[in-house]
Protein backbone atom coordinates (compact mmCIF):
# COMPACT_ATOMS: atom_id res chain seq x y z
CA UNK A 1 0.00 0.00 0.00
CA UNK A 2 1.56 3.72 -1.14
CA UNK A 3 0.40 6.15 0.86
CA UNK A 4 2.36 8.98 -0.33
CA UNK A 5 2.44 12.30 2.12
CA UNK A 6 1.28 15.11 0.65
CA UNK A 7 3.57 18.15 1.03
CA UNK A 8 0.76 19.67 2.81
CA UNK A 9 1.10 17.53 6.33
CA UNK A 10 3.80 19.21 8.15
CA UNK A 11 5.58 16.74 10.57
CA UNK A 12 6.71 17.24 14.22
CA UNK A 13 10.01 19.64 14.49
CA UNK A 14 9.25 21.65 11.90
CA UNK A 15 7.24 23.99 13.67
CA UNK A 16 8.18 25.80 16.41
CA UNK A 17 6.49 25.54 20.11
CA UNK A 18 4.55 28.99 20.15
CA UNK A 19 3.48 28.33 16.57
CA UNK A 20 1.79 25.04 17.18
CA UNK A 21 0.20 25.59 20.13
CA UNK A 22 -1.66 28.82 18.75
CA UNK A 23 -3.09 26.99 16.05
CA UNK A 24 -3.91 24.15 18.13
CA UNK A 25 -5.71 26.31 20.06
CA UNK A 26 -7.14 28.41 17.08
CA UNK A 27 -8.24 25.08 15.54
CA UNK A 28 -9.63 23.13 18.71
CA UNK A 29 -12.33 26.77 19.10
CA UNK A 30 -13.22 26.55 15.61
CA UNK A 31 -13.70 22.94 15.87
CA UNK A 32 -15.94 23.13 18.79
CA UNK A 33 -18.27 25.74 16.81
CA UNK A 34 -18.65 23.45 13.80
CA UNK A 35 -19.51 20.41 15.81
CA UNK A 36 -22.50 22.92 17.39
CA UNK A 37 -23.38 24.19 13.96
CA UNK A 38 -23.41 20.28 12.84
CA UNK A 39 -25.57 19.62 16.06
CA UNK A 40 -28.53 22.09 14.72
CA UNK A 41 -28.02 20.95 11.20
CA UNK A 42 -27.51 17.46 10.54
CA UNK A 43 -29.34 15.93 13.32
CA UNK A 44 -29.34 12.46 14.26
CA UNK A 45 -28.34 10.75 11.02
CA UNK A 46 -24.56 13.19 10.94
CA UNK A 47 -22.36 10.28 12.98
CA UNK A 48 -22.55 7.65 10.63
CA UNK A 49 -22.87 9.75 7.52
CA UNK A 50 -20.33 11.80 8.49
CA UNK A 51 -18.17 8.50 9.44
CA UNK A 52 -18.57 6.81 5.65
CA UNK A 53 -17.96 10.04 4.20
CA UNK A 54 -14.35 10.81 6.04
CA UNK A 55 -13.86 7.18 5.02
CA UNK A 56 -14.73 7.74 1.36
CA UNK A 57 -12.43 10.29 1.29
CA UNK A 58 -9.44 9.11 3.40
CA UNK A 59 -9.49 6.13 0.83
CA UNK A 60 -10.58 8.52 -2.04
CA UNK A 61 -6.87 10.13 -1.60
CA UNK A 62 -5.28 6.80 -3.31
CA UNK A 63 -7.58 7.88 -6.53
CA UNK A 64 -4.82 9.23 -9.02
CA UNK A 65 -3.71 9.84 -12.43
CA UNK A 66 -0.90 10.19 -14.35
CA UNK A 67 -0.07 13.74 -15.15
CA UNK A 68 3.72 14.14 -16.57
CA UNK A 69 7.15 12.53 -15.65
CA UNK A 70 6.19 10.22 -13.48
CA UNK A 71 3.95 12.37 -10.91
CA UNK A 72 0.18 12.23 -10.93
CA UNK A 73 -2.36 14.31 -9.37
CA UNK A 74 -4.06 12.85 -6.37
CA UNK A 75 -8.12 13.95 -4.89
CA UNK A 76 -7.59 16.09 -1.70
CA UNK A 77 -11.40 16.01 -0.95
CA UNK A 78 -12.40 19.11 0.56
CA UNK A 79 -13.83 20.64 -2.32
CA UNK A 80 -15.83 18.16 -2.50
CA UNK A 81 -16.83 17.59 1.07
CA UNK A 82 -18.24 21.47 0.81
CA UNK A 83 -20.22 21.27 -1.83
CA UNK A 84 -21.72 17.67 -0.75
CA UNK A 85 -22.19 18.68 2.71
CA UNK A 86 -22.60 22.26 3.53
CA UNK A 87 -18.93 24.10 5.66
CA UNK A 88 -20.04 22.84 8.81
CA UNK A 89 -19.66 19.26 8.45
CA UNK A 90 -16.95 19.54 5.90
CA UNK A 91 -15.20 20.87 8.20
CA UNK A 92 -15.65 18.08 10.74
CA UNK A 93 -15.45 15.48 8.18
CA UNK A 94 -11.50 17.17 6.82
CA UNK A 95 -10.98 17.26 10.77
CA UNK A 96 -11.39 13.68 11.08
CA UNK A 97 -9.89 12.53 8.12
CA UNK A 98 -6.50 14.68 9.10
CA UNK A 99 -6.62 13.77 12.33
CA UNK A 100 -6.57 9.81 11.73
CA UNK A 101 -3.58 10.55 8.97
CA UNK A 102 -1.28 11.56 11.69
CA UNK A 103 -2.66 9.59 14.82
CA UNK A 104 -2.81 6.22 12.89
CA UNK A 105 -0.14 7.22 9.49
CA UNK A 106 2.46 9.58 11.35
CA UNK A 107 1.32 11.38 7.75
CA UNK A 108 1.82 15.25 9.64
CA UNK A 109 3.03 15.32 13.44
CA UNK A 110 0.79 15.05 16.26
CA UNK A 111 1.96 18.64 17.87
CA UNK A 112 1.59 20.35 14.28
CA UNK A 113 -1.97 18.49 13.95
CA UNK A 114 -4.05 21.67 14.92
CA UNK A 115 -1.71 23.68 11.97
CA UNK A 116 -2.22 20.83 9.70
CA UNK A 117 -6.18 20.83 10.34
CA UNK A 118 -6.02 24.62 10.43
CA UNK A 119 -4.83 24.55 6.91
CA UNK A 120 -6.73 21.24 5.48
CA UNK A 121 -10.28 21.43 7.18
CA UNK A 122 -10.56 25.34 7.93
CA UNK A 123 -8.96 27.02 4.94
CA UNK A 124 -9.47 24.05 2.46
CA UNK A 125 -13.28 24.44 3.73
CA UNK A 126 -14.22 28.20 3.94
CA UNK A 127 -11.68 29.21 0.64
CA UNK A 128 -13.81 26.34 -1.16
CA UNK A 129 -16.86 27.48 0.07
CA UNK A 130 -15.88 31.46 -0.35
CA UNK A 131 -14.90 30.65 -4.18
CA UNK A 132 -17.89 28.31 -5.21
CA UNK A 133 -20.86 30.53 -3.38
CA UNK A 134 -19.09 33.72 -5.15
CA UNK A 135 -19.05 31.66 -8.56
CA UNK A 136 -22.80 29.91 -8.18
CA UNK A 137 -24.14 33.53 -7.53
CA UNK A 138 -22.10 34.85 -10.91
CA UNK A 139 -23.55 31.81 -12.47
CA UNK A 140 -26.78 32.88 -11.48
CA UNK A 141 -28.17 28.91 -11.63
CA UNK A 142 -26.80 28.11 -14.74
CA UNK A 143 -24.97 24.75 -14.73
CA UNK A 144 -21.72 26.11 -15.81
CA UNK A 145 -21.86 27.39 -12.43
CA UNK A 146 -21.54 24.10 -11.14
CA UNK A 147 -18.11 22.82 -13.20
CA UNK A 148 -16.46 26.37 -12.90
CA UNK A 149 -17.14 26.87 -9.32
CA UNK A 150 -16.31 23.81 -8.26
CA UNK A 151 -12.99 24.44 -9.95
CA UNK A 152 -11.95 27.58 -8.40
CA UNK A 153 -12.81 26.10 -5.38
CA UNK A 154 -10.59 23.22 -5.66
CA UNK A 155 -7.63 25.51 -7.73
CA UNK A 156 -7.99 27.71 -4.71
CA UNK A 157 -7.88 25.71 -1.52
CA UNK A 158 -4.99 23.94 -2.68
CA UNK A 159 -3.09 26.80 -3.53
CA UNK A 160 -4.09 29.41 -0.16
CA UNK A 161 -3.47 25.85 2.07
CA UNK A 162 -0.21 25.71 0.62
CA UNK A 163 0.63 29.07 0.98
CA UNK A 164 -0.74 28.89 4.57
CA UNK A 165 1.89 26.34 5.10
CA UNK A 166 4.39 27.93 3.54
CA UNK A 167 3.73 31.31 5.91
CA UNK A 168 3.36 28.91 8.88
CA UNK A 169 6.91 27.41 8.49
CA UNK A 170 8.02 30.80 8.07
CA UNK A 171 7.23 32.20 11.03
CA UNK A 172 8.67 28.99 12.89
CA UNK A 173 12.04 30.21 11.29
CA UNK A 174 12.46 27.14 9.52
CA UNK A 175 11.85 28.47 5.60
CA UNK A 176 12.90 31.36 4.46
CA UNK A 177 9.48 33.26 3.53
CA UNK A 178 11.44 34.45 0.15
CA UNK A 179 11.97 30.89 -0.78
CA UNK A 180 9.33 28.71 0.39
CA UNK A 181 6.22 31.16 -0.15
CA UNK A 182 7.01 31.42 -4.09
CA UNK A 183 8.26 27.64 -4.00
CA UNK A 184 5.24 26.25 -2.15
CA UNK A 185 2.98 28.50 -4.18
CA UNK A 186 4.15 27.13 -7.78
CA UNK A 187 4.23 23.70 -6.91
CA UNK A 188 0.55 23.93 -5.44
CA UNK A 189 -0.67 25.52 -8.21
CA UNK A 190 0.15 23.24 -10.33
CA UNK A 191 -1.02 20.40 -8.12
CA UNK A 192 -4.35 22.60 -7.92
CA UNK A 193 -5.16 21.82 -11.32
CA UNK A 194 -4.93 18.47 -11.00
CA UNK A 195 -7.06 18.72 -7.64
CA UNK A 196 -9.74 21.38 -10.05
CA UNK A 197 -10.22 18.53 -12.69
CA UNK A 198 -10.72 15.82 -10.57
CA UNK A 199 -13.29 17.72 -9.25
CA UNK A 200 -15.02 18.84 -12.36
CA UNK A 201 -15.47 15.22 -13.30
CA UNK A 202 -16.29 13.92 -9.78
CA UNK A 203 -19.47 17.19 -10.46
CA UNK A 204 -20.43 16.23 -14.15
CA UNK A 205 -20.78 12.39 -12.94
CA UNK A 206 -22.24 13.16 -9.53
CA UNK A 207 -24.74 16.36 -11.41
CA UNK A 208 -25.79 12.77 -14.18
CA UNK A 209 -25.83 10.23 -11.42
CA UNK A 210 -27.24 11.71 -8.51
CA UNK A 211 -27.95 15.74 -9.31
CA UNK A 212 -29.92 15.44 -5.97
CA UNK A 213 -26.50 15.55 -4.26
CA UNK A 214 -25.42 18.70 -6.37
CA UNK A 215 -28.25 20.51 -7.24
CA UNK A 216 -29.91 20.85 -3.67
CA UNK A 217 -27.50 23.00 -2.73
CA UNK A 218 -26.82 21.70 0.50
CA UNK A 219 -23.70 24.51 0.80
CA UNK A 220 -26.69 26.99 0.92
CA UNK A 221 -26.95 27.05 4.77
CA UNK A 222 -27.82 29.46 7.46
CA UNK A 223 -24.76 31.26 8.51
CA UNK A 224 -23.19 30.38 5.51
CA UNK A 225 -22.23 34.25 5.18
CA UNK A 226 -19.71 33.57 7.99
CA UNK A 227 -17.90 30.93 6.48
CA UNK A 228 -17.70 32.87 3.15
CA UNK A 229 -16.25 36.14 4.68
CA UNK A 230 -13.83 33.71 6.38
CA UNK A 231 -13.24 31.94 3.62
CA UNK A 232 -13.13 36.01 1.69
CA UNK A 233 -10.26 36.86 4.32
CA UNK A 234 -8.36 34.16 4.39
CA UNK A 235 -7.83 34.27 0.59
CA UNK A 236 -7.17 37.71 0.21
CA UNK A 237 -4.99 37.88 3.67
CA UNK A 238 -2.82 35.63 1.86
CA UNK A 239 -2.78 37.01 -1.16
CA UNK A 240 -1.47 40.39 0.12
CA UNK A 241 0.51 38.94 2.77
CA UNK A 242 2.57 36.49 0.58
CA UNK A 243 4.08 38.67 -2.06
CA UNK A 244 4.86 41.39 1.21
CA UNK A 245 6.16 38.57 3.08
CA UNK A 246 8.64 37.27 0.78
CA UNK A 247 9.69 40.90 -0.61
CA UNK A 248 10.61 41.70 2.85
CA UNK A 249 11.84 38.71 5.09
CA UNK A 250 12.47 40.97 7.86
CA UNK A 251 8.95 41.17 8.91
CA UNK A 252 8.86 37.59 9.48
CA UNK A 253 12.55 37.46 10.58
CA UNK A 254 11.70 40.34 12.98
CA UNK A 255 8.98 37.37 14.42
CA UNK A 256 11.50 34.92 14.64
CA UNK A 257 13.78 37.43 16.30
CA UNK A 258 11.14 38.04 19.10
CA UNK A 259 10.73 34.11 19.09
CA UNK A 260 14.47 34.72 19.94
CA UNK A 261 13.83 36.57 22.59
CA UNK A 262 10.98 34.43 24.41
CA UNK A 263 13.59 31.49 24.09
CA UNK A 264 16.23 33.87 25.95
CA UNK A 265 13.48 35.17 28.42
CA UNK A 266 12.99 31.70 29.53
CA UNK A 267 17.05 30.75 30.12
CA UNK A 268 16.33 32.38 33.82
CA UNK A 269 16.17 28.88 34.38
CA UNK A 270 20.49 29.25 34.22
CA UNK A 271 20.14 31.92 37.37
CA UNK A 272 17.97 29.67 39.45
CA UNK A 273 20.54 26.92 39.30
CA UNK A 274 24.30 28.64 38.36
CA UNK A 275 27.71 26.95 38.33
CA UNK A 276 27.39 24.29 41.34
CA UNK A 277 24.25 22.20 39.74
CA UNK A 278 26.41 20.26 37.24
CA UNK A 279 30.18 20.49 38.52
CA UNK A 280 32.33 19.64 35.89
CA UNK A 281 29.58 19.89 33.45
CA UNK A 282 30.77 23.50 32.50
CA UNK A 283 31.55 22.64 28.84
CA UNK A 284 28.82 21.75 25.96
CA UNK A 285 31.51 18.74 25.08
CA UNK A 286 32.04 17.51 28.11
CA UNK A 287 28.15 17.09 28.79
CA UNK A 288 27.18 15.15 25.23
CA UNK A 289 29.47 12.92 26.09
CA UNK A 290 28.26 12.43 29.29
CA UNK A 291 24.49 12.45 28.04
CA UNK A 292 26.06 9.72 25.43
CA UNK A 293 27.46 7.84 28.17
CA UNK A 294 24.05 7.53 30.14
CA UNK A 295 22.20 6.88 26.99
CA UNK A 296 24.43 3.99 25.91
CA UNK A 297 24.41 2.74 29.88
CA UNK A 298 20.00 2.96 29.36
CA UNK A 299 19.81 1.44 26.52
CA UNK A 300 22.50 -1.30 27.13
CA UNK A 301 19.99 -2.00 30.72
CA UNK A 302 17.02 -2.31 28.39
CA UNK A 303 18.35 -4.37 26.06
CA UNK A 304 19.87 -6.99 28.36
CA UNK A 305 16.35 -6.53 30.91
CA UNK A 306 14.81 -7.68 27.63
CA UNK A 307 17.32 -10.54 26.44
CA UNK A 308 16.46 -11.83 30.26
CA UNK A 309 12.80 -11.74 30.14
CA UNK A 310 12.99 -13.57 26.50
CA UNK A 311 15.31 -16.29 27.88
CA UNK A 312 12.66 -16.25 30.67
CA UNK A 313 9.52 -16.46 28.88
CA UNK A 314 10.69 -19.20 25.85
CA UNK A 315 12.66 -21.87 28.77
CA UNK A 316 8.93 -23.01 30.01
CA UNK A 317 8.28 -23.75 26.31
CA UNK A 318 11.25 -25.61 25.92
CA UNK A 319 11.20 -27.58 29.11
CA UNK B 1 -8.82 -7.96 -1.74
CA UNK B 2 -8.41 -7.14 1.21
CA UNK B 3 -6.39 -4.30 2.88
CA UNK B 4 -6.25 -4.41 6.52
CA UNK B 5 -2.69 -4.59 6.23
CA UNK B 6 -3.42 -0.97 6.11
CA UNK B 7 -3.59 -1.15 9.89
CA UNK B 8 -0.14 -0.18 11.61
CA UNK B 9 -1.15 -2.32 14.97
CA UNK B 10 1.34 -4.75 15.56
CA UNK B 11 0.63 -7.09 18.43
CA UNK B 12 3.31 -8.20 20.18
CA UNK B 13 4.08 -9.78 23.86
CA UNK B 14 5.67 -6.56 25.17
CA UNK B 15 5.60 -3.75 28.05
CA UNK B 16 4.40 -0.90 25.98
CA UNK B 17 1.79 -3.05 24.27
CA UNK B 18 0.28 -4.13 27.66
CA UNK B 19 -0.06 0.25 28.86
CA UNK B 20 -3.05 1.89 29.34
CA UNK B 21 -4.21 3.09 26.43
CA UNK B 22 -4.21 6.40 28.25
CA UNK B 23 -0.61 6.31 29.90
CA UNK B 24 0.61 6.08 25.95
CA UNK B 25 -1.05 8.59 24.79
CA UNK B 26 -0.36 10.89 27.41
CA UNK B 27 3.28 9.93 27.72
CA UNK B 28 3.58 10.03 23.59
CA UNK B 29 2.47 13.39 23.29
CA UNK B 30 4.55 14.69 26.35
CA UNK B 31 7.30 13.24 24.64
CA UNK B 32 6.39 15.00 21.41
CA UNK B 33 6.22 17.85 23.58
CA UNK B 34 9.39 17.94 25.41
CA UNK B 35 11.34 17.47 22.04
CA UNK B 36 9.86 20.62 20.71
CA UNK B 37 10.61 22.41 23.71
CA UNK B 38 14.45 21.27 23.76
CA UNK B 39 16.46 24.54 22.42
CA UNK B 40 18.45 24.57 19.08
CA UNK B 41 21.93 22.43 19.77
CA UNK B 42 21.32 20.93 22.87
CA UNK B 43 23.09 18.13 21.96
CA UNK B 44 23.30 16.03 25.30
CA UNK B 45 19.71 16.97 25.18
CA UNK B 46 19.10 15.07 22.14
CA UNK B 47 21.08 12.10 23.23
CA UNK B 48 19.51 11.30 26.08
CA UNK B 49 16.06 11.79 24.50
CA UNK B 50 17.37 9.49 21.32
CA UNK B 51 18.63 7.00 24.06
CA UNK B 52 14.72 7.22 25.53
CA UNK B 53 13.62 6.37 21.99
CA UNK B 54 15.38 3.64 21.47
CA UNK B 55 14.73 2.35 24.38
CA UNK B 56 10.89 2.61 23.63
CA UNK B 57 11.43 0.97 20.51
CA UNK B 58 13.58 -1.83 21.76
CA UNK B 59 11.05 -2.65 24.55
CA UNK B 60 8.00 -2.70 22.42
CA UNK B 61 9.73 -5.37 20.76
CA UNK B 62 8.34 -3.81 17.60
CA UNK B 63 11.90 -4.05 15.96
CA UNK B 64 14.41 -1.54 15.36
CA UNK B 65 14.12 -1.52 11.85
CA UNK B 66 10.63 -1.50 11.11
CA UNK B 67 10.45 1.75 12.70
CA UNK B 68 13.44 3.27 11.29
CA UNK B 69 11.61 2.45 7.75
CA UNK B 70 8.20 3.79 8.84
CA UNK B 71 10.02 6.94 10.24
CA UNK B 72 11.22 7.96 6.90
CA UNK B 73 7.97 9.17 6.10
CA UNK B 74 8.77 12.03 7.01
CA UNK B 75 11.81 12.50 4.54
CA UNK B 76 10.45 14.65 1.77
CA UNK B 77 9.50 17.29 4.14
CA UNK B 78 13.09 18.13 4.97
CA UNK B 79 13.13 19.60 1.68
CA UNK B 80 11.16 22.31 3.32
CA UNK B 81 14.13 23.34 5.94
CA UNK B 82 16.97 23.23 3.61
CA UNK B 83 17.64 26.66 2.49
CA UNK B 84 17.65 27.63 6.18
CA UNK B 85 21.14 26.33 6.49
CA UNK B 86 22.07 29.21 3.62
CA UNK B 87 20.00 31.96 4.82
CA UNK B 88 20.48 31.68 8.67
CA UNK B 89 22.44 34.45 9.79
CA UNK B 90 26.11 33.46 11.65
CA UNK B 91 29.55 32.10 10.65
CA UNK B 92 30.20 30.98 7.78
CA UNK B 93 30.83 27.56 7.86
CA UNK B 94 31.32 26.19 4.10
CA UNK B 95 31.06 27.84 0.69
CA UNK B 96 29.11 25.96 -2.11
CA UNK B 97 29.68 27.37 -5.97
CA UNK B 98 26.53 26.83 -7.46
CA UNK B 99 26.68 27.83 -11.03
CA UNK B 100 27.19 31.81 -10.66
CA UNK B 101 26.24 31.69 -7.47
CA UNK B 102 27.81 30.86 -4.21
CA UNK B 103 26.11 29.50 -1.04
CA UNK B 104 27.63 29.95 2.27
CA UNK B 105 26.32 27.17 4.82
CA UNK B 106 26.78 28.75 8.22
CA UNK B 107 27.01 26.64 11.83
CA UNK B 108 24.08 28.65 13.29
CA UNK B 109 22.30 27.44 9.74
CA UNK B 110 23.62 23.85 10.26
CA UNK B 111 22.97 23.34 13.87
CA UNK B 112 19.42 24.81 12.89
CA UNK B 113 18.69 22.29 10.24
CA UNK B 114 20.34 19.40 12.07
CA UNK B 115 17.96 20.41 15.05
CA UNK B 116 14.88 20.21 13.15
CA UNK B 117 16.01 17.01 11.52
CA UNK B 118 16.57 15.73 14.84
CA UNK B 119 13.12 16.61 16.28
CA UNK B 120 11.28 15.69 13.72
CA UNK B 121 12.91 12.12 13.56
CA UNK B 122 12.31 11.74 17.38
CA UNK B 123 8.71 12.66 17.29
CA UNK B 124 8.07 10.75 14.22
CA UNK B 125 9.39 7.23 15.97
CA UNK B 126 7.48 7.87 19.25
CA UNK B 127 3.96 8.41 16.85
CA UNK B 128 5.25 4.79 15.19
CA UNK B 129 5.07 3.12 18.25
CA UNK B 130 2.21 4.63 19.91
CA UNK B 131 0.32 3.50 16.84
CA UNK B 132 1.82 0.06 16.15
CA UNK B 133 1.42 -0.74 20.12
CA UNK B 134 -2.00 1.11 20.77
CA UNK B 135 -5.15 -1.15 18.54
CA UNK B 136 -7.34 1.44 17.65
CA UNK B 137 -10.46 0.89 19.78
CA UNK B 138 -8.03 1.72 22.73
CA UNK B 139 -7.01 4.71 20.71
CA UNK B 140 -9.91 6.15 21.13
CA UNK B 141 -10.71 5.40 24.13
CA UNK B 142 -7.53 7.41 25.15
CA UNK B 143 -9.38 10.05 22.83
CA UNK B 144 -12.10 10.09 25.30
CA UNK B 145 -9.77 10.20 28.61
CA UNK B 146 -7.88 13.62 26.95
CA UNK B 147 -11.48 14.91 26.69
CA UNK B 148 -11.80 14.91 22.94
CA UNK B 149 -15.18 16.11 21.92
CA UNK B 150 -17.76 12.75 22.20
CA UNK B 151 -19.09 13.41 18.57
CA UNK B 152 -15.40 13.89 16.65
CA UNK B 153 -14.67 10.26 18.74
CA UNK B 154 -17.55 8.98 17.59
CA UNK B 155 -16.63 9.94 13.71
CA UNK B 156 -13.56 8.46 14.12
CA UNK B 157 -14.64 5.58 15.61
CA UNK B 158 -17.17 4.92 12.58
CA UNK B 159 -15.05 6.33 10.14
CA UNK B 160 -12.49 3.63 11.73
CA UNK B 161 -14.43 0.97 11.18
CA UNK B 162 -15.43 1.63 6.87
CA UNK B 163 -12.05 2.61 6.49
CA UNK B 164 -11.49 -1.05 5.18
CA UNK B 165 -14.72 -1.17 3.57
CA UNK B 166 -13.81 2.19 1.20
CA UNK B 167 -10.35 1.24 0.79
CA UNK B 168 -11.60 -1.82 -0.78
CA UNK B 169 -14.20 0.22 -2.64
CA UNK B 170 -11.04 2.08 -4.33
CA UNK B 171 -9.07 -0.94 -5.38
CA UNK B 172 -12.27 -2.21 -6.74
CA UNK B 173 -12.53 0.93 -8.85
CA UNK B 174 -8.73 0.79 -9.97
CA UNK B 175 -8.82 -2.24 -10.47
CA UNK B 176 -11.69 -1.78 -13.38
CA UNK B 177 -9.94 1.57 -14.55
CA UNK B 178 -6.57 -1.05 -14.97
CA UNK B 179 -8.53 -4.03 -16.97
CA UNK B 180 -10.01 -0.38 -19.25
CA UNK B 181 -6.10 0.08 -19.74
CA UNK B 182 -6.04 3.51 -17.96
CA UNK B 183 -3.43 2.34 -15.44
CA UNK B 184 -1.13 4.99 -14.27
CA UNK B 185 1.36 3.69 -12.46
CA UNK B 186 3.14 1.53 -14.71
CA UNK B 187 6.21 3.22 -15.76
CA UNK B 188 6.96 3.85 -18.95
CA UNK B 189 3.66 2.22 -20.43
CA UNK B 190 1.34 4.38 -22.62
CA UNK B 191 -1.90 5.35 -20.56
CA UNK B 192 -4.80 6.37 -22.36
CA UNK B 193 -6.19 9.64 -23.65
CA UNK B 194 -5.50 13.65 -23.06
CA UNK B 195 -4.33 14.91 -19.31
CA UNK B 196 -8.01 15.81 -19.77
CA UNK B 197 -9.55 13.08 -20.32
CA UNK B 198 -7.96 11.14 -17.71
CA UNK B 199 -8.83 13.30 -14.41
CA UNK B 200 -12.02 13.12 -15.94
CA UNK B 201 -12.18 9.37 -15.71
CA UNK B 202 -10.45 9.75 -12.25
CA UNK B 203 -13.25 12.41 -11.13
CA UNK B 204 -15.84 9.97 -12.15
CA UNK B 205 -14.43 7.24 -10.14
CA UNK B 206 -14.20 9.78 -7.02
CA UNK B 207 -17.83 10.70 -7.12
CA UNK B 208 -18.46 7.20 -7.78
CA UNK B 209 -16.88 6.62 -4.46
CA UNK B 210 -19.18 9.39 -2.78
CA UNK B 211 -22.58 8.19 -4.17
CA UNK B 212 -21.36 4.96 -3.04
CA UNK B 213 -20.80 6.37 0.52
CA UNK B 214 -23.57 8.26 0.76
CA UNK B 215 -25.79 5.16 -0.20
CA UNK B 216 -24.09 3.58 2.39
CA UNK B 217 -24.12 5.59 5.50
CA UNK B 218 -28.18 5.82 4.70
CA UNK B 219 -28.27 2.21 5.22
CA UNK B 220 -25.83 2.48 7.91
CA UNK B 221 -27.80 5.16 9.72
CA UNK B 222 -31.39 3.23 8.99
CA UNK B 223 -29.70 -0.04 10.48
CA UNK B 224 -28.66 1.58 13.67
CA UNK B 225 -31.82 3.21 14.14
CA UNK B 226 -33.16 -0.30 13.61
CA UNK B 227 -31.52 -1.28 16.42
CA UNK B 228 -32.85 2.04 18.71
CA UNK B 229 -30.51 4.72 17.81
CA UNK B 230 -31.99 7.79 19.03
CA UNK B 231 -28.83 10.75 17.82
CA UNK B 232 -27.54 10.23 21.72
CA UNK B 233 -23.63 8.75 21.69
CA UNK B 234 -23.85 6.32 24.25
CA UNK B 235 -20.21 4.88 25.68
CA UNK B 236 -19.37 2.82 28.90
CA UNK B 237 -17.15 4.04 32.02
CA UNK B 238 -13.72 4.38 31.14
CA UNK B 239 -11.96 1.74 33.93
CA UNK B 240 -9.73 3.41 36.72
CA UNK B 241 -5.68 3.55 35.65
CA UNK B 242 -3.90 1.08 37.88
CA UNK B 243 -1.54 2.42 40.39
CA UNK B 244 1.53 1.21 38.80
CA UNK B 245 0.47 2.75 35.60
CA UNK B 246 0.12 5.81 37.31
CA UNK B 247 3.16 5.65 39.17
CA UNK B 248 4.76 4.91 35.49
CA UNK B 249 3.25 7.76 34.27
CA UNK B 250 4.42 10.53 36.76
CA UNK B 251 7.96 9.04 36.60
CA UNK B 252 7.69 9.51 32.65
CA UNK B 253 6.09 12.68 33.04
CA UNK B 254 8.61 13.77 35.69
CA UNK B 255 11.90 12.19 33.86
CA UNK B 256 11.22 14.63 31.00
CA UNK B 257 10.47 17.74 32.25
CA UNK B 258 14.08 17.57 33.85
CA UNK B 259 15.40 16.66 30.44
CA UNK B 260 13.83 19.81 28.69
CA UNK B 261 15.03 22.06 31.94
CA UNK B 262 18.28 20.31 30.88
CA UNK B 263 18.36 21.98 27.75
CA UNK B 264 18.62 25.34 29.24
CA UNK B 265 21.02 24.51 31.55
CA UNK B 266 23.44 23.39 29.24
Amino acid sequence: MHYSPTPLHIPDGFLSIYVAIVFWIVTLMLVVYALKRVNQDLGERQVPLMGVLAAAIFAGQMLNFAVAGGTSGHMLGATLATILLGPWAAILVMTCVVGVQALIFQDGGLLALGANIFNMAIIGVSVSYFAYRTVQKLAGGKPWGLYVGGFAAAWLAVFVAALATALELAISGTSPANIALPTMGAVHALIGIAEGLITIGALAFLAAVRPDLVKRNKAEVPAGRVVWLVGLVIALGLAVLSPLASSHPDGLEWVAEQQGFIGLAQSPLYEIIPDYAFPGISSEAVATIVAGLLGTTLVFVVALGLAYSRRKRSSPVES
Amino acid sequence: MHVHFLDPYKPRPSLIHAFDPRVKLVLALAFILAVALTPIGAWPVYVLLFAVIVSVVMLSELGVGYVLKRSALALPFVLAAVPILFTAQGVPLLAVPVGPWTLTITVEGLQRFITILLKSWLSIQMAIVLAASTPFPQLLVAMRAVRMPRLIVAVVGLMWRYLFVMVDEVLRLLRARTARSGDPGLPGARVGGSLAWRARVTGGMAGNLLVRSFDRGERIYAAMAARGYDGEVRTFALPPIPTGQRLILGIGLAVLLLLVMLGYLV
